[in-house]
């Protein structure tokens, strides 16, 4: 034990005195959780490695095997091509949803607390909470779309850069839909389970693995009511914008998203995410708001 | 700062008025009454269960109370909750540090929750990561952190923002003795150091002792409040305990000579007389049977505990964990 403190001189530092609840100092709280978020991230060399595999295997893997049931159906566009935005939304989905229910453990091993009893709006906790998962699971993103050259994607900046604020977009929303099952999780036990039964439904109904033309009346309702689908397509049209593709290939790999045979442009459908998102977050703050 | 939040200092640091807590059926607090002065180190003695964790998680501003009213630092706790909230600090019964950052960054993350004034962070940081004899270690990942260095390092984190009450749920439990002494060790630098009221529950009657006065809980009620000295003198008798050549003799000889029942306890006559020392010359010289050694122990905040609840505080604890086994504290972690 160290018993050097009795020698040394008394220190001067003054008490701290803290301000009363300002603006500043939400944000102050924001920022560091979010940062939090980006420190845990990037110690986990392991998750962040092995989260290519799945993108690999469903472009390169299920990508081709597909592939030979559809040849010279699609076009001049290969159906990895096709998957690969699909794939990178699954990225987005997983990672950010990961990154919300990270919470459940914070709760087991105390350190929620440490955040909850703290002199600061919960919404602060949990709007930095959003903003690291949203954060992160783009960090995964980007990971992801190093591989696009692979599959015949050019690295035009102008669908990076729209890449990377529609992946913002679509982790905040699922990372606030990740904390309002959260905050109800009590286990981490029942935990991986309920998120498998959730993400897998999420990911099937929205588009990110087949095209969204020809489909059964009940399935095609069911990718409509999903909220991803507004921001998987968006992310294939970010990519086929930039890509040679013919009409045929159009046509029956990129249709667009209709309501009621209107075609819902991109700023609606990301617009539809963000308020999904936002109601989320609304959801998650109240629910907070009461866990003491 | 507004003029609300600098109190008088020596205003009472805590004020308690018919407190109140009830969960269904289970009154877990049932109508305390107490003050702690600023400055002073008051030690919540009592059984698990008995309560003590309700009162500091109410005074914390965790939960609400059912009925009276507390205040902390001048401020109420279900009113001014923010303002109680600046002015304390918190040291769980369970670790809240997260083990995957370092000391530094956890403490960095407090002072930015907690609003510490940027420039005043760093120096701050320091100050109480020497305190505890952690600052060598501040780059260090928690999780290779002991039982106790994390303990002390939470003490230095709830000491960041410079609290004017600190509280500590059980800050020693679960702790080796060694540790746990060093701890005490820490603390008691501590109420030196700072200009800090120190609100301490602990379910170990040796612990009590490092108090300035203590309360003793049970069954939701303040059974007795007082002094260490005090509450010892109030149990009256000291425990002699000598080594004879010949113990069964010198049993009978001591009923028979002082009208004082004595049993062999650890391989030693023991007796319970009031004044022991006066006691022990009178002794020498009445027994016939030669002494071969004497120990005379002050009576115990174990045997405080005794004289007022009738009950062993581990006897307390076995009923009390049948009766109320879910502390608030443990649900607040669910």
């Amino acid at each position: 034990m160290t018993t050097t403190a009795d020698a040394r001189p008394r220190a001067t530092v003054a008490p701290v005195r803290l301000p009363d609840g300002s603006a500043t100092h939400d944000l102050r709280a924001i920022k560091v959780v979010w940062k939090r978020e980006l420190i845990r991230f990037s110690q986990d060399r392991i998750r962040i490695g092995t989260a290519l595999v799945q993108p690999i295997l469903y472009v390169f893997v299920l990508g081709t095997g597909l592939s030979t049931l559809t040849r010279g159906q699609t076009g001049n566009v290969s159906l990895r091509t096709f998957i690969f935005p699909g794939v990178l939304a699954l990225t987005v989905l997983f990672t950010a949803m990961f990154s919300a229910v990270s919470i459940v453990w914070d709760r087991e091993f105390g350190f929620l607390r440490e955040m909850l009893v703290a002199p600061v709006r919960r919404s602060a906790i949990i709007v930095g909470k959003c903003l690291g998962g949203a954060t992160v699971a783009t960090i995964q993103g980007m990971i992801v779309l190093a591989i696009a050259g692979l599959v015949h994607v050019p690295y035009s900046p102008v669908m990076l850069i729209t890449l990377f604020f529609e992946m913002m977009l679509l982790g905040f929303t699922i990372t606030a839909f990740g904390l309002v099952i959260a905050a109800r999780i009590q286990q981490i036990q029942s935990m991986m389970g309920l998120m498998q039964a959730i993400l897998m439904p999420l990911m099937f109904l929205s588009g990110a693995l087949f095209p969204l033309s020809g489909l059964p009346r009940w399935l095609n309702t069911l990718v409509h009511i999903n909220p991803i689908s507004y921001a998987v397509h968006p992310f294939r049209q970010a990519v086929f914008a930039h890509i040679t593709a013919s009409p045929v290939a159009r046509a029956r790999l990129n249709p667009p998203l209709t309501w009621w045979g209107w075609h819902v442009p991109i700023p609606l459908q990301l617009a539809v995410v963000l308020v999904t998102g936002l109601v989320l977050l609304g959801i998650a703050i109240l629910e907070f708001d009461r866990a003491d | 700062m507004t003029k609300a939040e600098s109190s008088a200092p020596d205003s009472p640091a805590v004020v308690v008025r018919d407190l109140e807590k009830r969960y269904g059926e289970v009154q877990a607090v049932a109508g305390i009454n107490f003050e702690v002065a600023s400055g002073e180190t008051f030690g919540f003695l009592g059984p698990n269960g008995a309560g003590k964790s309700t009162t500091i998680s109410i005074l914390c501003t965790l939960v609400d109370p059912t009925g009276g009213h507390a205040t902390v630092a001048g401020f109420d706790v279900v009113a001014q909750r923010g303002a109680v909230r600046r002015n304390i600090g918190l040291v769980f019964q369970d670790s809240t540090l997260d083990t995957y950052l370092t000391a530094e960054q956890n403490l960095r993350f407090h002072a930015e929750l907690y609003g510490v004034p940027k420039q005043a962070v760093n120096d701050r940081m320091q100050q109480v990561m020497e305190m505890v004899g952690l600052w060598e270690r501040r780059a260090s990942r928690v999780a290779t952190f002991s039982g106790g260095m994390k303990r002390r390092l939470e003490i230095a984190r709830g000491l960041l923002h410079s609290p004017r009450v600190l509280f500590l749920d059980e800050p020693t439990v679960g702790l080796d003795p060694q540790t746990r002494s060093s701890i005490w060790a820490y603390i008691n630098e501590l109420r030196q150091r700072e200009d800090i009221t120190i609100f301490l529950t602990t379910h170990y009657m040796d612990e009590a002792e490092h108090c300035d006065r203590i309360g003793i809980i049970d069954q939701g009620k303040i059974v007795v409040l007082d002094t260490p000295e005090a509450l010892k003198e109030s149990v009256g008798k000291d425990r002699v305990q000598i080594q004879t050549a010949d113990d069964p003799r010198a049993i009978v000889e001591i009923r028979e000579k002082f009208g004082v029942e004595a049993a062999v306890h650890d391989g030693a006559v023991t007796l319970a007389v009031p004044g022991g020392e006066e006691f022990v010359p009178r002794l020498f010289q009445e027994l016939s049977v030669p002494i071969k050694s004497v120990n005379i122990a002050r009576p115990s905040l174990d045997d405080v505990f005794l004289t007022y609840t009738g009950r062993t505080i581990r006897d307390a604890e076995a009923s009390a964990g049948e009766r109320f086994r879910a502390s608030p504290m443990a649900a607040a972690r669910r």
